[in-house]
């Protein structure tokens, strides 16, 4: 039973589904399935929250416990957790600074911690951009020198100061590498591994819900 | 809904709109003729796998280095890192990123090497558990498996890059598997890993994705190759006879492209194009 289940399962959710998608949402039952189930998913996933929390808990408690290596760190993670999640679970009609309203704890921290850390380590990307460009444009070999040329024409099209100096070359430069690089050849290769892509992902739904693919369930 | 989703050439369409009062859509009927053609063909290749023909399967280079990686891992005593992806599990990049965690499992076990398995959402971090757990009984080392090691880290797109950098560089893993649907996050991850010296393996069905992932990877699984992993590390051939069928929709896709184009340039496409179409 434990291990048919979930197959049985799988396969009906997902045969409704498909069918549901033929059929007028507002006219028939069988049309209104999908609305239906993710539904479902919606209140099956804010029930599995609580397991994130003692996963969360037991990992940080046993650094501490056992006082590993980094366990203040451990400690601050779960001083976070708590003092953001408690008061923003109590009711705002007890205290202005429960809930999660503006003037609540929860929104005090979001907006002075959480949201400007966030923010760093966004911006962070663009010097990851460059010391991962630099690797990648190495002129190594034919093709990466080709990878070269036309990264530097496209960053150089991306801003105004580089397209006024591509359009001092040929003022057409700019549009061409619109037309033909962008929209061309990065284009096609791109739509290329997108059929590609939902072709793969559509023989998976299918070896789901027929179960011949049951690893993602623990079974192989 | 998955394999609905993942019909792109309908999907692109503007379509026509039903009629109100229909029960059934009719305009959605060429989708219908997709999904029994491309599911015919998926099953006859099934079917042919299962009473023993031989099907053949193109080596995938950054499948064939998992093997070696894990190696290296324990040869050098550090874990392996594990990231099913950003998503939540109701997404097809996790629930592949999720199997083939199943199958790498496998090797780690076998090989006895730490595993670490960091989880952005609640569902995923059960999965991920419930799947590793499995493999390590199926590797014969139910014991070995520490619950642990798979664990929930932060909901927040960014907390969790910060969390997941700050294990890379404390734990100074031998090898990295980023297999999933990443974000912005995919390069962040990346260079963090190569900076900490690791093998990283990433797949991702994300083009916009890829190019940070190859730039800073060693090797880099695109598009359809995720959803192919599991099937391909299973060495199972009825696994592999939906692969078959699924390049076999691909050519005859590839061959409507080609129809299109050359219609296109005679501006003769007119009814052609609505064949496509799905509202």
């Amino acid at each position: 039973m434990r291990r048919t289940a979930p197959v049985v399962t799988a396969f009906v959710a997902g045969v409704l589904v498909t069918i549901s998608f033929f059929f007028n949402e507002q006219k028939t039952l069988i049309g209104s399935v999908q609305t239906e189930i993710l539904n479902w998913v919606t209140i099956i996933f804010g029930f599995a929250l609580t397991l994130g929390v003692v996963s969360i808990t037991r990992v940080n408690f046993n650094k501490i416990k056992r006082r590993q290596e980094g366990w203040f760190y451990s400690l601050l993670v779960l001083v976070s957790v708590f003092i953001m999640a408690i008061p923003s679970i109590l009711s705002s009609s007890w205290s202005p600074l429960f809930g999660r309203a503006e003037g609540s704890i929860y929104d005090w921290i979001w907006v002075r911690f959480s949201e400007p850390m966030m923010a760093t380590m966004f911006a962070m990307l663009a010097f990851y951009i460059a010391s991962a460009a630099y690797r990648a444009f190495r002129a190594r070999s034919a093709e990466a020198t080709l990878l070269l040329v036309t990264a530097l024409l496209v960053m150089l099209w991306r801003i105004p100061m580089g397209e006024w100096l591509l359009k001092q070359m040929h003022t057409s430069l700019p549009d061409w590498i619109n037309v033909y690089v962008m929209n061309g050849f990065n284009l096609a290769v791109q739509r290329g591994i997108i059929i590609g892509a939902a072709l793969g992902a559509a023989s998976m739904s299918l070896r789901i819900i027929l179960g011949i693919e049951r690893t993602y369930m623990g079974k192989g | 809904m998955a394999i609905l989703t993942a019909l792109p050439a309908a999907a692109q369409g503007t379509g026509r709109a039903p009629a109100p009062d229909s029960i059934f859509l009719t305009n959605r009927i060429n989708a219908l003729i997709l999904i029994v053609f491309f599911s015919s063909a998926v099953l006859y290749f099934t079917q042919q796998a299962r009473q023993g023909k031989k099907l053949f399967l193109r080596k995938i280079p950054g499948l064939e280095a998992v093997e070696e990686a894990v190696g290296r891992a324990t040869e050098m005593g550090k874990p392996v890192l594990y990231i099913p992806g950003i998503l939540d599990l109701d997404e097809m990049e996790t629930i592949a990123g999720v199997s083939i965690l199943g199958r790498v499992t496998k090797i780690i076990a076998e090989y006895e090497t730490p595993l670490i398995v960091p989880a952005r959402y609640p569902t995923v971090l059960a999965a991920c558990q419930e799947v590793a757990e499995q493999s390590y009984a199926e590797a014969g080392k139910p014991d070995a498996f520490d619950r642990d090691s798979v664990r929930y880290l932060a909901g927040e797109q960014f907390a969790f890059t910060a969390a997941v950098n700050g294990l890379m560089m404390r734990e100074r893993p031998a090898t990295n598997i980023y297999m999933g649907g990443f974000f912005a996050e995919s390069l962040l991850l990346a260079e963090t890993g190569n900076a900490a010296g690791s093998i990283q393996i990433a797949g991702t069905a994300r083009p916009e994705q890829l190019p940070f992932f190859i730039a800073a990877c060693d090797y880099t699984l695109m598009g359809e190759e995720l959803y192919a992993a599991s099937a391909y590390l299973s060495h199972q051939p009825l696994m592999t006879g939906g692969l078959k069928g699924q390049d076999l929709v691909k050519l005859i896709l590839v061959l409507i492209i080609i129809v299109g184009v050359i219609l296109v340039i005679f501006d003769a496409a007119g009814t052609y194009s609505t064949w496509f179409e799905v509202s």
